[in-house]
């Protein structure tokens, strides 16, 4: 099965998802760099409801929005299946998928952009929604069990991401106390070779936040 | 050993009526228990600890939360009848793209049409008119989303559709003169028994949401 494409960027771990989803089913690829500051007539043609990346071609067929990604990666490429068989356990990959994306990325990003009084109450918030999460690692090595599954790609962020956005925010947030079995985890992941070729390098990644987070706080100090 | 079904649920909830019509297009027998959301069963907290919200399906007591979570679990365990989702898996994530936009946009912009005022409430409305557009021209030709049968959009975005006269009369807009076509989907979804006995009397939706608009002082 040829002809396929992913409309990315390196920096975003949306993307960095995808690309270890196919790497890890074997998957031949042509990666497309996006420029988010100056989007592609690919990528608006692509994604014209969110123009926003990644997006997967497949055929010259364009699917959209990460989660769903990884869902036709699995069901098209069968080898080294991503979600598990049972229903129940898919249901629960998938609620701690959702959870992770709408509230530990949320929690940790706010906790990393706000300043002064707010910033110790977002801390917080981050951290009871990591909690939950450090629950659901204990025991396993991988959330996937012995492998590498659908819900390690989506928390994937967590072992490089996490700790560029603590640099860069001024915070602390895993602590070894706190989250070891979330921390060996991480360790495991991010070392496994495949996983490890995918990921930016840190110095861009800083640069990249750094400048992120400078936009985004020249944007709330202009909000009367 | 027979399947034992419970659907924790709260009567006007858009989500909770999206697991009711999957139920009846399965007929899966279950059992339906109404919540009071001002004072939550001890069921209800122990299924969905995280987040403590409804619908929740428990399935032989295992609970499964956030609907379209439970709309996939639904289709992947009772697969023998009224499929969903079609097999094809570019149109199966087609199906699950288009669902998550709804959930991410168009009960986001029904519930501020009828919570919110002025600006807030513009910009709401201009929302929900410009979601249905999108929606209209993924539906295109077809009689459902799902092509001849209702499938996972339609069991998705019908529930706003059973809300809709009520976003009409708080938001002072009408949506059948703008979208014709999505009222004619609607209508046609309405005549399946699965969404007709899953959606409330609309009246008593107005009603819930007056009350709710003079608690929370929304004038």
């Amino acid at each position: 099965m040829g002809g396929v494409k992913l409309v990315a960027t390196t920096q975003s771990f949306f993307c960095t998802r995808v690309q270890w989803a196919l790497k890890l089913k074997g998957v031949e690829y042509e990666f497309i760099e996006e420029d988010l500051r100056n989007k592609s007539p690919i990528l608006l043609k692509y994604n014209p409801v969110y123009k926003k990346v990644p997006v997967l071609v497949h055929h010259d067929t364009p699917i959209a929005e990460s989660l769903v990604i990884l869902e036709y990666i699995d069901e098209t490429w069968k080898e080294n299946p991503l979600l598990p068989q049972d229903p129940c356990d898919r249901a629960a990959a998938r609620f701690w998928a959702k959870f992770a994306d709408e509230k530990v990325v949320f929690g940790v990003w706010t906790a990393c952009t706000m300043e002064g009084e707010g910033k110790e109450k977002a801390i917080e918030a981050a951290l009871e929604s990591l909690a939950h999460l450090e629950k659901q690692i204990e025991g396993k090595k991988f959330f996937g069990g012995e492998q590498i599954g659908y819900l390690d790609l989506v928390l994937g962020w967590i072992p490089h991401w996490l700790n560029t956005m603590e640099e860069v925010g001024g915070m602390k947030l895993l602590e070894a106390e706190k989250f070891p079995c979330l921390i060996e985890w991480g360790q495991n992941f991010i070392h496994t070779p495949l996983i490890k070729e995918c990921i930016p390098p840190r110095e861009k990644l800083i640069e990249y936040l750094t400048a992120s987070l400078s936009y985004l706080r020249s944007l709330a100090a202009k909000k009367p | 050993m027979a399947d034992e079904v419970v659907l924790l649920d709260f009567w006007p909830s858009p989500f909770g009526m999206r697991l009711r019509i999957a139920l009846a297009e399965k007929g899966i027998k279950h059992e339906y228990k109404e919540e009071d959301l001002k004072n939550k069963s001890p069921l209800l907290l122990k299924s969905n600890p995280v987040h403590k919200k409804i619908p929740v399906l428990i399935h032989n007591g295992k609970p499964v939360s956030e609907s379209l979570i439970a709309l996939q679990y639904i289709d992947e365990t009772w697969n023998d009848n009224a499929p969903l989702l079609p097999s094809d898996p570019y149109l199966r994530s087609q199906a699950k793209f288009w669902a998550e936009f709804v959930d991410k946009k168009v009960a986001d912009f029904g519930r501020k049409v009828c919570m919110t005022k002025g600006e807030e409430q513009e910009a709401a409305k201009n929302g929900l008119l410009d979601c249905i557009e999108l929606l209209e021209g993924e539906l295109g030709e077809k009689p459902y989303f799902g092509g001849e049968t209702l499938g996972f959009v339609d069991v998705t975005l019908v529930p706003c559709y059973g809300w809709l006269s009520v976003y009409e009369k708080f938001g002072n807009f009408s949506i059948e003169a703008e979208h014709p076509v999505f009222i004619a989907w609607g209508k046609r979804c309405l005549q399946k028994k699965s969404v007709s006995k899953s959606l409330p009397d609309q009246q008593k939706l107005y009603d819930f949401v007056v009350q709710l608009r003079k608690r929370h002082e929304i004038e």
